[in-house]
């Protein structure tokens, strides 16, 4: 069998709207039976969060982070319209109406077709993000896990 | 045409239509017929380039009142 192409993208973004785009080429790429990854940096670590509330060990500027922070995807703010809150309000209900997959879902959906979840660990360390507040089953690393990844990738994508 | 597997993704949005063909291809042979019924309209597009990029041969397709339908040979 050939190898499998593999398709890189960098998740940089803490926005609602950006991060749905990134879950929607990496579910279409592994549809294409690429090698997906999804390398979670800076504000795009909150969509690995839990919703639940943790209270980890922290510095005061770490829980000062941790709080100012949206725990989990559901919970990021849209990068346009985001109005005070109304805005994911609003697109979350025109979504269901076109019946498009809400974030929560494409996430379980990345992980249902094998699509590798990474936290990078020095922007963890920055926000003050502990292991335990992030989804289990994820990998951790660093640029060179990317680089290792993005040399041969058929896609590689900053969002 | 034999028809093998019929998969319903009428209703659904990006990426569902493409993900759940990919699956459903999975589970049939060689030479076997997938029917795919969609109504996103870049469903067209997107499982034919699929077919194009996986090598599954795309042997007829129909549109009728914004519901498309697609025969999907599996390579």
């Amino acid at each position: 069998m050939a190898e499998k192409k593999k398709t890189n993208i960098i998740l940089f973004s803490g926005d609602y709207d950006k991060t749905m785009a990134a879950y929607i080429i990496a579910n279409g790429a592994a549809a294409y039976d690429h090698d997906v990854t999804i390398f979670h940096t800076f504000w795009g670590l909150n969509a690995l969060r839990k919703n639940e509330k943790l209270q980890p060990k922290k510095s005061f500027m770490e829980k000062m982070f941790g709080k100012m922070m949206p725990r989990g995807a559901d919970n990021m703010p849209l990068s346009k319209m985001q109005f005070l809150g109304m805005g994911p309000k609003m697109i979350k209900g025109v979504m269901k109406k076109h019946n498009a997959m809400p974030l929560p879902d494409l996430i379980d959906m990345a992980k249902e077709q094998d699509i590798t979840l990474l936290a990078c660990t020095m922007t963890m360390d920055l926000l003050g993000l502990k292991k335990e507040e992030l989804l289990d089953d994820i990998e951790y690393g660093g640029v060179a896990a990317y680089i290792a990844e993005g040399e041969d990738g058929a896609i590689n994508l900053f969002i | 045409m034999n028809i093998d597997k019929t998969l319903d993704a009428k209703g659904l949005a990006c990426p569902m239509p493409i993900v759940k063909t990919k699956k459903a291809i999975e589970d049939i042979d060689s030479g076997q017929v997938l029917e795919v019924v969609a109504t996103d309209a870049g469903a067209k597009s997107d499982l034919t380039a699929w077919c194009k990029s996986s090598g599954h041969e795309l042997v007829d397709t129909n549109e009728d009142d914004g519901v498309f339908t697609f025969y999907i040979k599996k390579a």
